[in-house]
Formats: structure tokens, C-alpha cells, sequence
């Protein structure tokens, strides 16, 4: 009836684990019932668990994306605190408990912490900054966020039923086969990251789609903002290379479901196979978490500078450039494998020459600060510790393609501390800069500056006390993911890792701590004009927050930087464009379809991971069946009269009188 | 295999120099892999320290450039000329796609020479004859083979001083990463393969090697002790192992194929010479992994090797 799933699943043993379950489980019946006493069901129902608005699936994926970020940073502190004790000791973490952290920290931290928070920046800038009222396929989109929520309920739900997998966050064969790993540890991993990468493939189809057919009147491709094409070409990656990783996830599932032989140790498997194939997507991947960071910072640096992004065209080959050579490279995972000299020279050459296209990005951020009025306002500082950060991240990649110095430092704590130095110092600081520089577009208040400058600099300065430390361990011989150490000798090193983890954890209080007083203080923070930061592109054209139609009209673009263009314009004749004649607007309706599959989808994973088959049959079929009686709804989009649109539009005419006021007074350029 | 020539201007030296002294400062305490025993392990470093100088002839100053250019341009300095609307110069972006275009291709070039000359499976060129050895990883542990000598040992390679030695190295059960970080190049072991790998220590003294792939819940004690002798104690040593122990053979190794960890060094007086052929053909099968999990744990393993 219940497969291999028994009341011996659940880790009593175990008190880790045990505990934080228990008060996650507290936490999330106190926030049930906290909605259901103040009545909020309806509210969330409504507004966001069924809507299809671009905007608010944005928001959820960023909220997923930092409450996972939270997560994985709980498994980094106890990795190092485990390494610092455990010298010629046990430690406090038995290998099969330490296995899973550092395994649940890497799938954590870059599948379902960055790559929500990506997807949620792409979808919810992407229709703005193109002046559309939304996404190609609106209900596909909720679909798409429901099923990568799904994954991440998966992953958490084995901290409590049964393990997470042992294996390194690509589990590799043979390892990953089921003679080495019998338990669910790597079905869990399995399910959990094959749902949430269909909901990964959903957003790329999406956005692909959305930036090729759906741009508005005169947002030719040369117009767009470079934020837009990263996203293009971030999703194009994610298009190519996520079926690679489903089908070979697919064929491990196949080994360890039904004993095929695709990668097993014997019988004519080949695991190298695996390794490959997952490489083949994993490389890319990370250019699909980079590139859209590049495309924040990108705006950052215009924006903050005044001016426009120094050398936009060459921004933009350099950004294709590294789609397309991003695929191309993924062999450098593993040149000591032994495949000889001229595939580690293709390689080896292959992977550097990324470097051209991140080295021009870098040289055009510097020149667009060249001639600018650079304010230092809490994105700006991001920014800067990116660069900083980012260089030397990039030096040692360079490194790590050279096949001879690859065979000192793979799979060394140099590897971590490099990995690390560009995911950190590019993706996440790039994430942060953005939640700091759009949080008043979304919310319509901004974000305390000083306790944002007290957690970039506590966030920038533990980075570097943990990470350094590591890259000295590699060069000392120290290999990555040891349970416990045997060599006295690094333990100086490992002290100061931890120091730097805990100058970290003051940087996320400072980030929470940041939150809470913005919401306090909100009305102080209010942002009434809608273009706060002195904005160039079409999203701070409209309301914060914007209306669910995004424009009342859809605007029409003359030129680069979109809004610039219509703010000097306003600010030159003294006016604002005349009132156009509103028009009834149709919009797609709410649909319960998305979270209905993503249930149904976790149902069906969790009965694939515990063999309960009869459970498995009926979830899937419930949520095929969703997705027939969606196909066969009549109505789906409803009107928004013209008088509805017409008051929307005259209150923020009414905002941006005054904006225009003050920019005549002062003159719009400082 | 001599380091590579690289053009020694003087920024390059003063760079070269710059991380010498803060990689010395580092690591002069104990040995890594930037404090090479043997000419491989030098050559590495050599191109590790090489590329780095080269890197930072260009990355110092991009980065003062970076922060020089933020602060002079900051909003409160009235002083710096504001231009509004460039955003654009033919000679800037020229130079800007150079300066990297030209530092990949001179390490480019260094990726190909020293991809060839660093090859794992090319030959050392010696005066002594090259010693063969063969490596087995287990769960959880490194058996060597001596088929010259007709001895093996587990956790625990000797081997003489200035005489290159030639690795053939499998995996009877996952994948391993066989590495000698004083020695140079790693080299992953993987089952039903058979990888090669030249190492050679150019003075005797004691060392260590580890793996550096993960391999499950003992690869933390896949360590081994790493002896390089004056041929002569080499020899000595060799015939004291034979005259004590047991024998591998196939009854030994299946024994020895079992899930351990933190196992101590140990030796073998005789070997069978067909064992590494039929561990790297699979004739022998690999290690069965942990036992298969029971009802009193569903879904989770709790075997941990032999221990439990």
C-alpha cells in the first residue's frame, strides 16, 4: 500500500535533522493559521496562487529563490563549522549526514535558490522593459512557477521522509547507481529536480517567445535594454541544454527504476557517459544564472551613472558570444579524466576564450561610468564589489582551464573557492543589486539605503574571510567535500573559513533586518512617482506598483533607452504627452491549472521516490486531466473597460505632472 | 620536461614575483602543490604561476582602472566633466575587445604546449628504467601492485627516488581521483578503464596522496602514505616485504573488495600477477557497494562500511 515508505523513514536518530523539520512543520502550521484566522485565503487565492500575472509569478519566484537561499546558507554553515571541528576528529555531522548537506547545499543553492531568482527578475521585468502587458503564455508561466515550487517542496520534504542523495550535486555513476546508493537519496534528487526543470523549460519557451514575437510598437531588437537580450539569451541557453539534463536524468532514473544499464559499473554501462551529458547542460547553466545578472548590472551601471550603457552593440555580441561558446566548453569538468592532449587543448582554449566576451562587458561598465555622476547608492555598491569580485573569479576560471594547472587544483578547494568567487560575486551580488534596484517598482516602496550598504559590506567582506582561506587550502592539497581532515596542518585556514561564514550570517541578518524596517517605515520610503532611481528603461515609465495591465497604452519607442527618450522630451516641452483615447483592454483570466498540476506533480514524485505505483497512476492521471479540462475552457480572457484603464492612467498622469515639475525645476540632467 | 618559456618583461617578473612571495608565504609551512618533489609537479606549477603572473599584468590594472574611474566620476565631485550622451568610441571598443582577444591567445598558446607537454599519459624521459605499478581503488582505499617486484600494498606507496614511475590505475568500484599533490597531475580512476599517469620524485621523503573525487562515506580516509626512497633502501624495502604477510590473491581480494574505511597501510608478499587485468576487465566484479536497505531503515542507508 505505502511502497517502501514506513514510519522507519523518518530519521529519529537523527537530531539535525529531526529538529529543524519540527520547526519548519511549527512555523508553516502557524502561518496557515494565521491566514485562515485573518481571512487572507480568499486574498492569496485571488491575487496570487492562481494568478496569471507576469509580475506577481516574478515575486513568488524571488520569494522561493530567497527562502532557499536561506536554506542552502543553513547547510554552509554547517559544512564549515563540520570542517573546522572535525580535524583528526569526527566531528558533529557522521559522514551519511554530511554527505547530504554538501549535496543539498549545491542543488539547493543553484537550482532552486539563483534559478528562481533569475526566472523571477526575467518574468517580471522582461513584458515591462518591452512595454507589453505580459508574457506570451500567461497560464503556462503560473504552470511553470507551481512545478519549480513542487521541485523545491520535494527536496525539503526528504530532510524529514527518508535522506536527500549522499552523491555531490551531480550525482555521478556509478556512485549514483543503485549498488552504491540504495536509498531514496537519489530519487528524491531525481523527481525533484525532472519537475522543476520542466517548470525551467516552461519559463525559457516563455520568455523566448515573449522577447521574439511580443515587443511593443518600435522596440526593434536594437532598442531593446541589454537586460532583455541576457534574458533571451539566458533562455535560448535554457531551451537548448534542459532537455540534455532531463534525458540523462532520465536514463539514471531508468538504471536505478528498472536495472538498465545506460551508466552502470557493469554490463556494458558507461558512466563517463553521464558525465558528459550532465556537463553538457551543467556549464551552461551557469550562464544561464550569469548572463541575466550581467543584463542587472548592465542597468545598474547606466542608471547610476547617468548616462547611457557605454558601447550597447558590443554588449550585445559579447552576450551572444558567450551563449554560444558557453556550449562549447563543458569538457573542462573533468581534463583528468585522461581524454589526451588535443581534447584538453580544444577545451582548454574553448573555455578562455569566454573570458573575451566577460572581459568587454567589464571594460563597458567601466566606460559607462567614464564622463558619469556615479551615485553609490546600495545597487551601485553591489555592482562594484561585482567587479572586483568577478575579476579575480574570472582569473582563476582561466586558470582552471589550463590543462596542466587544472591537474593540481581539480576538484580541489581551489575549484570551490573559484566556483563560489563568480556564482557569489556575479550571480547572487547581481540578484541583490537587482532586489534592491526594482523592489520599489514592485512594491512601491524602496528598500532602507543604510542597512542595504551595512549588508553589502558585511556580505562582501565575509565572502572574502571564507573564500580566500579556501583557495590557499587548494593549493595546500586539500580535495573538496572531506567529512573529516587528517592534516592538522590546514586547520589555521578552515578557523578563518568559519570566521568569514559568520561575518556572512551578519550580512543576512542585515538583509532581513533591511526588510523589516522598510516595511515599517514604508510611507517614509514611499516611491509616488514610479521612476525612483532616475530610470532609463520603459518599466519606470509605469506606476509602482504597476497596474496588472502594465500600460493603459502600450507605448510606442523612438529610439534607444525608451523612457529617457520620453522623459527628456516631457521635460523639454514643458509637458507631458497628450492624453490618448483609452481603450478597453482584454486580459488573460486567473487559472487554478498551474498549482493543481504542480500538486498533483509533487503527489506523483513523492510516490516515484517510495514506489507506491497505484499512487503514482492516479497523480499523474489527475494532472493530465488538468490540463485537458484547461484546454477545453471557452472563455479566457476578460475585459477591462475603457473608464477603468482611463482612471488608472490619470492618477499616474497626475504623479508624473508632478515628477515633470520638479525635473523642469531642476533640469533633468543633474 | 622543462617549464615553459614565457616572455620575461618586467611587469611579468615584478607579477611573477608578487605571487611567488604571497604563495610562499602561504604554503612554506607544509607541502602543496605549488612545493613540487618531481619534475611534473613543477611543470605544473611552473604554468600554474606562469598564467597567474600573466593574468595579473592585466587584472590589477583593470581593477585600479574600475575604482579610479567610480570615484573620480562620483556625483559629488563637480570637478569631472560630465558627458551625458557618450556612450560610444570606435578606438575604446577596439581596444577594449583586444586587450583580451591578445591575453587568450598568448595563453591560448600556453594551453597547447602545455597541454602536450603535461600530458598524464606521455612518458618521462630517464637515464633509470621506469617502474611499474598498478592502482586499484576500493571502498575505501588504494591498493598498489609492484608486477615487477610480485608484491602489493594498500594505503601505502613507496617508491624510489629519480626513477619515473608508471601508474596504471582502475576503480573496482566508483570513481576516484588518484593525487599526489607534490607529485602533480591527478588522474581519475574509473571502473572497467585503465588511465595512465608518469610521476617522478626527483629527492627521497615522505609524502601523502588522497582522492579527489568523492566516492562515499569513507572517501574522507582514502588517503595513503606516499614514500619516495634511495633506490637502494627502495630495494631493501622490497625484499622485506616479501619475506612477511599473506598473499593477494583472488580469496584476499574479494575479502579486500568489501566496504572499509580508515583502514592502516599493509603489504602483501605475493600477488597474482592476472589480478589487475581481471579487476580493470571487470572478470572479477566490482565492490558490491553497502548492503541494500531493510525495513528497520526504509529509504535511508545506514550502512557505512564495515564499521556498523
Amino acid at each position: 500500500m505505502f511502497g517502501k515508505l514506513s514510519l522507519s523513514a523518518i530519521p529519529f536518530s537523527q537530531p539535525i535533522p529531526l529538529i529543524t523539520s519540527a520547526v519548519v512543520i511549527l512555523i508553516g502550521i502557524a502561518v496557515l493559521v494565521l491566514i485562515t484566522v485573518k481571512g487572507w485565503w480568499p486574498y492569496l487565492w485571488r491575487e496570487w496562487i492562481t494568478s496569471v500575472d507576469h509580475k506577481r509569478i516574478g515575486i513568488m519566484y524571488c520569494l522561493l529563490g530567497v527562502v532557499m537561499l536561506i536554506r542552502g546558507f543553513a547547510d554552509a554553515i554547517m559544512m564549515r563549522t563540520q570542517q573546522a571541528i572535525a580535524i583528526n576528529a569526527p566531528g558533529y555531522l557522521p559522514p551519511e549526514h554530511y554527505n547530504q548537506i554538501f549535496t543539498a547545499h549545491g542543488t539547493i543553492m543553484i537550482l532552486f535558490g539563483a534559478m528562481p531568482l533569475v526566472l523571477g527578475f526575467m518574468n517580471f521585468l522582461v513584458p515591462l522593459q518591452l512595454g507589453v502587458r505580459d508574457v506570451a503564455f500567461p497560464t503556462f508561466n503560473s504552470v511553470g512557477f507551481w512545478l519549480t515550487a513542487s521541485g523545491a517542496l520535494l527536496v525539503n520534504v526528504s530532510l524529514f521522509v527518508g535522506e536527500f542523495a549522499r552523491t555531490g550535486w551531480l550525482p555521478y555513476p556509478p556512485l549514483s547507481e543503485i549498488t552504491y546508493t540504495p536509498g531514496v537519496g537519489v530519487d528524491y534528487y531525481l523527481w525533484a529536480v525532472q519537475i522543476s526543470g520542466v517548470g525551467t523549460l516552461i519559463t525559457g519557451i516563455n520568455i523566448v517567445t515573449t522577447v521574439l514575437k511580443m515587443r511593443c510598437r518600435g522596440m526593434s531588437y536594437l532598442r531593446m535594454p541589454v537586460f532583455c537580450w541576457t534574458a533571451l539569451a539566458s533562455c535560448l541557453l535554457i531551451v537548448a541544454t534542459f532537455p540534455i539534463l532531463t534525458a540523462t536524468l532520465a536514463m539514471l532514473t531508468l538504471d536505478r527504476y528498472l536495472g538498465w544499464h545506460y551508466f552502470t559499473n557493469t554490463a556494458g554501462g558507461n558512466p563517463m557517459m553521464f558525465v558528459n551529458l550532465v556537463w553538457a547542460w551543467g556549464h551552461p547553466e551557469v550562464y544561464i544564472l550569469v548572463l541575466p545578472a550581467f543584463g542587472i548590472f548592465s542597468e545598474v551601471f547606466s542608471t547610476f551613472s547617468g548616462k547611457p550603457l557605454f558601447g550597447y552593440r558590443s554588449m550585445v555580441a559579447a552576450t551572444l558570444f558567450i551563449c554560444v561558446v558557453s556550449m562549447m566548453v563543458w569538457l573542462h569538468h573533468f581534463f583528468t579524466m585522461g581524454a589526451g592532449a588535443a581534447v584538453n587543448t580544444f577545451f582548454g582554449i574553448s573555455s578562455s576564450i569566454i573570458a573575451v566576451g566577460t572581459g568587454v562587458k567589464i571594460y563597458n561598465w567601466i566606460f559607462t561610468m567614464y564622463g558619469g555622476r556615479v551615485r553609490f547608492e546600495a545597487p551601485m555598491l553591489w555592482s562594484m564589489g561585482f567587479i572586483f569580485t568577478f575579476i579575480i573569479g574570472g582569473l582563476t576560471g582561466v586558470l582552471l582551464a589550463i590543462p596542466p594547472a587544472d591537474f593540481l587544483t581539480h576538484n580541489s578547494m581551489f575549484l570551490v573557492a573559484h566556483f563560489h568567487n563568480v556564482i557569489v560575486g556575479g550571480v547572487v551580488f547581481g540578484l541583490f543589486a537587482g532586489l534592491e534596484f526594482w523592489f520599489p517598482k514592485a512594491f512601491g516602496f524602496r528598500l532602507h539605503q543604510g542597512w542595504g550598504k551595512a549588508a553589502f559590506w558585511l556580505a562582501f567582506i565575509g565572502f572574502w574571510v571564507t573564500f580566500t582561506p579556501l583557495y590557499v587550502l587548494g593549493l595546500l592539497g586539500m580535495t573538496r567535500r572531506l567529512q573529516h581532515i587528517n592534516i592538522p596542518e590546514w586547520s589555521p585556514w578552515l578557523y578563518v573559513s568559519v570566521v568569514g561564514v559568520g561575518i556572512l550570517a551578519l550580512g543576512v541578518v542585515a538583509q532581513a533586518t533591511q526588510l523589516v524596517v522598510s516595511i515599517r517605515d514604508r510611507e517614509k520610503l514611499r516611491d509616488l512617482t514610479g521612476d525612483p532611481w532616475d530610470g532609463r528603461s520603459l518599466e519606470w515609465a509605469t506606476p509602482s506598483p504597476p497596474p496588472f495591465f502594465n500600460f493603459a497604452v502600450t507605448p510606442n519607442v523612438e529610439g534607444e533607452e525608451a523612457y529617457w527618450g520620453i522623459k527628456l522630451r516631457a521635460v523639454e516641452s514643458q509637458q507631458l504627452s497628450p492624453e490618448p483615447k483609452y481603450e478597453a483592454i482584454e486580459m488573460p483570466m486567473n487559472s487554478p491549472v498551474g498549482i493543481y498540476t504542480a500538486f498533483f506533480a509533487f503527489v506523483f514524485g513523492f510516490a516515484m521516490i517510495w514506489y507506491i505505483w497505484w499512487l503514482a497512476i492516479v497523480a499523474f492521471a489527475a494532472a493530465f486531466a488538468g490540463f485537458v479540462a484547461f484546454a477545453w475552457r471557452d472563455v479566457h480572457e476578460f475585459v477591462v473597460p475603457a473608464e477603468e484603464v482611463a482612471r488608472a492612467e490619470r492618477a499616474r498622469r497626475a504623479a508624473r505632472e508632478a515628477l515633470l515639475g520638479r525635473l523642469s525645476q531642476q533640469g533633468v540632467l543633474p | 620536461m622543462g617549464s615553459l618559456q614565457v616572455p620575461r618583461s618586467r611587469l611579468a617578473t615584478v607579477c611573477r614575483g608578487f605571487v611567488l612571495g604571497l604563495s610562499c608565504l602561504a604554503l612554506s609551512a607544509c607541502g602543496g602543490v605549488l612545493d613540487p618533489l618531481g619534475p611534473v609537479g613543477a611543470g605544473d606549477a611552473a604554468i600554474l604561476i606562469n598564467a597567474t603572473a600573466v593574468m595579473l599584468a592585466i587584472v590589477i590594472p583593470t581593477i585600479a582602472l574600475a575604482f579610479w574611474v567610480a570615484w573620480r566620476y562620483r556625483a559629488s565631485n563637480s570637478k569631472a566633466e560630465y558627458l551625458p550622451y557618450w556612450s560610444y568610441s570606435g578606438r575604446i571598443e577596439a581596444v577594449v575587445w583586444s586587450i583580451p582577444i591578445l591575453t587568450i591567445m598568448f595563453l591560448g598558446g600556453l594551453i597547447w604546449i602545455g597541454s602536450y607537454q603535461l600530458d598524464p599519459f606521455r612518458p618521462l624521459q630517464s637515464k633509470t628504467a621506469t617502474l611499474e605499478v598498478q592502482v586499484v581503488s576500493l571502498d575505501w582505499k588504494w591498493l598498489f601492485i609492484y608486477p615487477q617486484q610480485g608484491i602489493a600494498t594498500v594505503n601505502q606507496l613507496v617508491m624510489p627516488a629519480d626513477t619515473p614511475v608508471h601508474f596504471s590505475i582502475t576503480s573496482a568500484s566508483v570513481f576516484n581521483v588518484f593525487f599526489v599533490p607534490r607529485l602533480g597531475s591527478m588522474i581519475y580512476a574509473m571502473p572497467g578503464m585503465v588511465s595512465q599517469l608518469y610521476l617522478k620524485a626527483d629527492n627521497p621523503g615522505e609524502l601523502w596522496g588522497i582522492s579527489a573525487q568523492f566516492s562515499g562515506d569513507g572517501f574522507s580516509d582514502m588517503q595513503f602514505q606516499v614514500k619516495s626512497l634511495p633506490a637502494a633502501e627502495f630495494g631493501e624495502w622490497v625484499t622485506s616485504v616479501r619475506g612477511a604477510g599473506s598473499v593477494l590473491d583472488q580469496a584476499a581480494y574479494a575479502a579486500l573488495k568489501q566496504q572499509t574505511q580508515g583502514i592502516p597501510p599493509a603489504t602483501y608478499r605475493a600477488v597474482d600477477p592476472q589480478l589487475f587485468q581481471a579487476v580493470a576487465s571487470q572478470k572479477i566484479p566490482p565492490g558490491p557497494g553497502p548492503e541494500p536497505e531493510t525495513p528497520q531503515h526504509a529509504g535511508r542507508e545506514v550502512s557505512s562500511g564495515g564499521k556498523d
